[in-house]
């Protein structure tokens, strides 16, 4: 299955074209109003672009404006499933219906689809809330019921628009977790804000803004090194990379980082990348001694504002630190330092 | 200790006229449940004019109301969900029937459906008679009860929203299947509260239906035109009926809110 886009939405100053491979997860990542959610209403036939092309598995969806006649697919008949950022569970149907809806609008029968929504259930972990109403539902559970309703539909293409932006931040990294699991040899295209959740649930990254790609390519390296001031301000992630040995990231060079390891945990000798925002990074002139913080020597290479904060940056690392603390260190450009991490602050993911 | 919010807003003097508003409102009520005559209150009802007239009253009004469901249910969704020129000025012509005086209504009808209407003369060739039948009784009570249901219905529609019905569609169901499973018990409560407000409307026409369908016993005299024909001859026996009325009033006014209140 290989999606094409390629559409113009003049009103909404949206043009841009993609690709995605079968089985990969796409990030759109980009400020509001970028055309993130143009792409999604375009992609899932609820709105015709002025110009453009739109095909899945070698099937056209959307067709305007090109040699061929113009063409459009109505959403029902698309295989394109859209997972919102509300999780929109049809109040009058119990959770087990809910996800049995996409199964029985194909046609499967009653008890077929029931058992198909089980499955799904079971998938994302909230089997036993089956024959609940929606409304008695926490958030973090009507998302899952969402992300199996838009499972079960059998989708060759799934849509999520920022699913976890309307979630408590104590229920995400479990969603996350789930998430990751599910999509994994999916074809998705994702809408989100967060980095985290490009980098963790994607394998490429495409930023948007203004209406057009800005950057693009690998999540890690896009996330690492963004090129756009969009990425630079919610990305600029830290990651090193290296093996899970001994409860903590061995790097290349011999380093040793201790961090949090999400679920599922690391096995020995698995590659994985402790991640880090640049807020989390205390500067020190010297060694902190006989603390349990992971402290890491750098070469500082620039320095620059940073929304009220200075951002230190090094090789392959940032740090954000107060003006006051800037001066204080009297750092510089090539000036030797210490990034200091609480263990607690770094999460260790597989890669 | 609970807080209790203050008043804003409502000065002291405009509870005079509310009250007498709502006075104006109730206390011919009261008359007519302080003039029934209780002693006698069955056997009026029971008289053989009186079952009659409300019999074909409940047949009837029960009878438009399925009607307005089934041509209503269709134009709420085409005017709440589709955009089209003239819609503007189609809601308004069809919503007519509102603030149109029923016998106004009912000449209309009867230049519509009479002998010599518009497609009288088709109906005529098929054998079949509108004018002063018990059909012509239904189509003058669906004519004026229509409005209630689409405006009723088209409000919840709008509320609804579509956001629940875009869902459906990406999960692959088709535009049938939307309206029945999804669309159709989200706005449950408010066609519920529409047909009843079109079979109350439907069970107090007089106007359009003594103009197009006449008054004639068991046939096409319905509850409110035996009243006012009692009126004059058995003033008790009209104040009976008349409770009867104000009965079925109260109860739709209650299921109707009901509905409304679980939107």
């Amino acid at each position: 299955m290989t999606f094409e886009y390629e559409a113009t939405v003049a009103d909404r100053g949206v043009d841009l074209a993609f690709d995605i491979a079968p089985g990969e997860t796409v990030a759109l990542l980009g400020p509001n109003g970028a055309g993130k959610s143009t792409v999604l209403a375009v992609t899932a036939g609820l709105l015709r672009p002025d110009v453009g092309r739109v095909t899945l598995d070698g099937r056209p969806l959307t067709v305007r404006g090109h040699r061929e006649r113009d063409l459009h697919v109505p959403p029902h008949d698309r295989q394109v499933s859209l997972l919102a950022q509300e999780p929109l569970l049809f109040p009058h149907l119990s959770v087990l219906d809910n996800v049995a809806f996409g199964p029985r609008s194909r046609g499967d029968s009653r008890s077929g689809s029931r058992a198909a929504a089980d499955q799904w259930l079971r998938e994302v972990g909230i089997e036993e809330l089956a024959d609940r109403r929606p409304a008695q539902l926490s958030g973090g559970q009507a998302q899952r019921a969402a992300v199996a309703r838009a499972l079960a539909a059998d989708p060759k293409l799934l849509l999520l628009d920022e699913p976890m932006a309307a979630l408590d931040v104590a229920v995400t990294p479990a969603l996350r977790q789930t998430l990751r699991r599910v999509l994994a040899e999916r074809t998705v295209v994702l809408v989100t804000h967060d980095a985290l959740d490009a980098l963790l649930l994607a394998d490429r990254v495409i930023v948007i803004d203004g209406g057009e790609i800005v950057d693009q390519g690998d999540s890690s390296e896009v996330l690492a090194r963004p090129r756009s001031r969009f990425t630079a301000q919610i990305a600029g992630l830290n990651m090193i990379p290296g093996t899970w040995r001994d409860h903590a990231v061995l790097t290349a060079a011999g380093m040793r980082v201790e961090g949090h390891p999400g679920d599922p945990q690391p096995h020995e000798g698995d590659p994985v990348v402790a991640v880090f925002p640049p807020s989390a990074v205390s500067v020190f002139l010297d060694a902190p001694g006989g603390s349990p913080r992971n402290a890491l020597e750098v070469t500082i290479t620039h320095l620059e504002p940073h929304g009220g904060q200075i951002r230190v940056r090094t090789a392959e690392l940032s740090a954000e630190i107060t003006a006051q603390a800037a001066a204080e260190l009297d750092l510089a450009p090539g000036s030797r330092a210490f990034f200091v991490i609480k263990a607690t602050e770094i999460a260790v993911y597989g890669t | 200790m609970t807080g209790q919010p203050v008043r804003v807003g409502v000065p002291t003097w405009i509870f005079f006229p509310a009250v007498a508003g709502a006075a104006f409102v109730l206390l011919p009520l009261v008359a007519i449940v302080l003039r029934t005559p209780w002693s006698r209150f069955f056997d009026l009802l029971g008289s053989q004019a009186s079952q009659e007239a409300l019999l074909l009253s409940l047949r009837t009004s029960g009878t438009s109301t399925l009607l307005c469901i089934a041509f209503g249910v269709p134009m709420a969704l085409v005017l709440a969900r589709t955009s089209f020129r003239g819609q503007g000025i189609l809601r308004s012509l069809v919503l007519l029937p509102l603030v149109l005086p029923p016998v106004v209504g009912g000449i209309a009808l009867l230049y519509t459906f009479g002998r010599r209407g518009l497609l009288g003369e088709t109906f005529e060739v098929l054998g079949i008679q509108v004018a002063f039948s018990t059909t012509a009784v239904v189509l003058a009570q669906t004519f004026v009860a229509m409005p209630f249901l689409v405006v009723s219905l088209e409000g919840a529609l709008r509320t609804a929203g579509q956001k629940y019905e875009v869902v459906a569609a990406t999960l692959g169901a088709g535009p049938t299947t939307v309206f029945r499973r999804v669309t159709l018990p989200l706005v449950l409560p408010g066609l519920a509260s529409g047909a009843v407000l079109a079979f109350a409307r439907s069970l107090g026409e007089f106007g359009a239906t003594i103009t197009f369908a006449g008054s004639l016993q068991g046939v096409t005299r319905t509850l409110p035109l035996e009243i006012y024909l009692l009126r004059e001859t058995d003033a008790q026996a009209a104040v009976a009926l008349s409770l009867v009325l104000v009965v079925v009033a109260v109860l739709v006014i209650g299921f109707a809110r009901q509905g409304k209140a679980s939107l």
